[in-house]
């Protein structure tokens, strides 16, 4: 049996009075898209931030590769490869595309300069940040030492994926990735997951977009008040069953869920 | 999602302009300061000799230091209403600590030799420093009202500890009055607090520019919930720069000693504002994230040279302020204009 890449166990997290998470399970498998789906407020974003170091669960397990971690900010959870593209992107306006890439994680200069004057290795940075932009199939960046501020929407996303993409060695998470993008630079994105899958890379996607979720994912994990709901795919499940699931309306029996992926299950 | 489009490509004249002070925000004040000294020359030709330019860079180095420190606080976001406070008590403890009881007004005569005193006072300054910094990282207190308490507390301290009496300059050592020391270059005298200023403004602006630590200050002024998401720790940062700040007015309490040839309490009373002056004029937005050393420089060197200028030109001090006045407030108005840039 594949072992998942990334897992959780029995999470709880409360915000005081505001219970976050309830006991929430999560499992994502090696080269697969997971989308996570689910009401306002139940859990979604907690669950990812867990994940991605933003949170502290209460209570509860996580596992990378099957090894326990516990992270206490989103660094540690870079150093276990996992990225995160945030709804509000953290990227910083005012600094430029490739010191945006490289925020927190600066590359210094060889020898003397970079040892003793800590001085920055700015040449490299921006050609390794036009590379990843160019990896991603954003090629056609003509100025890298553009502020953020002065890019679109879309061309924001596309260097908060670039930044997850080039750094993120095991899993990237992607929160409401498309929710501020218009139709052409959201498809655009679901074609920088393809890729991202492509290259082996495991993603989970939190979205809101049914059409989306449907035509992306490999796997539907459907979060409910702050638990698991189900985990279905886009071939047992319609998009009604699904939205059925995430208000309660259906419940499903766990032998008709597609808690692991596919290929594993006709193995196991 | 191409990001193929040239920004500015299909902008007319004003939002070139736009787009080129965003980037390069120093211009503008370049611009105002070669304007100014070409119509004071007309003016009055008097202004232009070397004579009076070196005046004038002398009565930048007080302000002009502490704007250094200023600038790294600005640039966080926040602001240091301390900072003259911060000063006056580093100084006051230098000049104490280097004079024996003979000499009047002393409170403390430890008669050290003027290094150690000069030692203890940047050390006193950089205590202030992280007691400002700690306060705002710790208690998550805005810096205004922290530095609003602090410049109580610490110009209190002056007054408990040295009783506000000024220390003359006959009674200091020469070693801690050696900023004020001129070299001729011509008829152009450099003041050696002049030098160790334009050194400082040097060494700020590598680090800022070139370094890890200099993007840090920027992202964490520019957005903290990004830059903390991003894996910077903004509150060590933010902590670092109050510390830093401390160390820059520590050094700004000597130069000031040497410039001014005692140690008085009261010697720069509206230094605070001033300093903020300096900063805004130069182009350092006060929303954070966006700013240079060099554009403070010349921010300093503006209120300077139009002080100098107008009273040269047979202006008294109203018409004089009120032109400061407005130049602080066109800055902040053309950096409201500059930032929606990325409309």
């Amino acid at each position: 049996m594949t072992q998942p890449i990334l897992s959780g166990r029995n999470l709880v997290k409360s915000f005081g009075r505001v219970v976050g998470l309830n006991g929430a399970d999560l499992d994502l498998y090696p080269g697969e898209v997971l989308a996570v789906i689910g009401d306002n407020g139940a859990g979604k974003s907690t669950l990812i931030k867990c994940f991605s170091g933003a949170h502290t669960p209460d209570s509860g397990s996580m596992q990378v590769d099957g090894r326990e971690v516990s992270f206490t900010g989103t660094q540690d959870a870079r150093v276990a490869g996992i990225e995160t593209v945030f709804q509000t992107l953290a990227v910083s306006p005012a600094l430029d595309i490739a010191t945006n890439l490289f925020l927190g994680r600066e590359i210094r200069k060889p020898g003397l300069m970079g040892k003793v004057f800590r001085s920055l290795d700015k040449k490299r940075m921006r050609e390794e940040a036009g590379q990843h932009l160019q990896n991603l199939g954003i090629g056609t960046v003509q100025d890298i030492t553009q502020p953020v501020e002065t890019l679109s929407g879309g061309q924001r996303q596309a260097v908060a994926v670039a930044r997850a993409a080039a750094f993120g060695s095991k899993v990237i998470i992607l929160d409401e990735p498309t929710a501020a993008l218009g139709v052409r630079e959201s498809s655009r994105v679901l074609q920088l997951i393809d890729d991202l899958r492509t290259r082996g890379l495991p993603v989970i996607l939190i979205s809101h977009n049914m059409p989306q979720v449907f035509e992306i994912a490999d796997r539907i994990h459907v979060q409910r008040l702050g638990k698991r709901a189900a985990v279905v795919t886009p071939q047992t499940h319609t998009m009604n069953e699904a939205v059925a699931i995430m208000t309660g309306a259906l419940t499903v029996d766990p032998a008709d869920q597609a808690l692991e992926p596919a290929g594993t299950r006709a193995g196991s | 999602m191409d990001l193929s489009e040239e920004f500015g490509g299909n902008r007319g004249l004003v939002g070139r302009i736009q787009v080129l002070l965003h980037r390069y925000p120093y211009l503008s004040p370049l611009a105002v300061l070669a304007v100014a000294m070409v119509v004071f020359t007309i003016l009055n030709n008097r202004f232009i000799l070397p004579s009076n330019l070196s005046l004038m860079t002398q009565q930048t180095v007080i302000v002009g230091t502490l704007a250094i420190a200023q600038t790294l606080i600005i640039l966080t976001a926040g602001i240091d209403l301390s900072i003259g406070a911060i000063m006056v008590v580093g100084q006051m403890m230098m000049a104490n600590f280097a004079v024996d009881a003979s000499a009047s007004n002393v409170q403390f005569a430890l008669n050290w030799p003027w290094w150690a005193a000069v030692l203890a006072g940047v050390a006193m300054a950089v205590a202030a420093g992280a007691v400002n910094g700690a306060l705002i990282t710790k208690l998550g207190l805005p810096p205004f009202i922290v530095t609003l308490g602090t410049l109580g507390i610490f110009t209190a301290l002056s007054l408990i500890l040295f009783k506000a009496r000024t220390i003359q300059g006959p009674e200091l050592p020469d070693g801690m009055k050696v900023m004020g020391e001129a070299v001729s270059i011509g008829s152009f005298r450099l003041m050696l607090g002049v030098g160790v200023m334009l050194a400082m403004y040097a060494l700020f602006a590598y680090i800022l520019r070139s370094t890890a630590w200099g993007t840090h200050v920027y992202a964490v002024g520019d957005d903290p919930d990004a830059a903390e998401l991003s894996g910077i720790n903004v509150n060590r940062v933010l902590f670092r720069v109050y510390v830093v700040a401390g160390l820059i007015i520590g050094v700004a309490g000597w130069i000031t000693i040497g410039r001014v040839g005692s140690a008085s309490p009261n010697v720069a009373p509206n230094i605070n504002l001033e300093s903020i002056t300096a900063v805004v004029i130069g182009g350092t937005s006060l929303f954070g994230g966006r700013g240079t050393m060099i554009g403070t420089l010349l921010g300093a060197l503006i209120v300077v040279v139009f002080d100098f200028g107008l009273s040269l030109a047979g202006l008294d001090q109203g018409p004089r302020l009120l032109t400061i006045g407005v130049l602080v407030i066109a800055a902040v108005a053309l950096d409201q204009w500059i930032r929606k840039v990325d409309a």
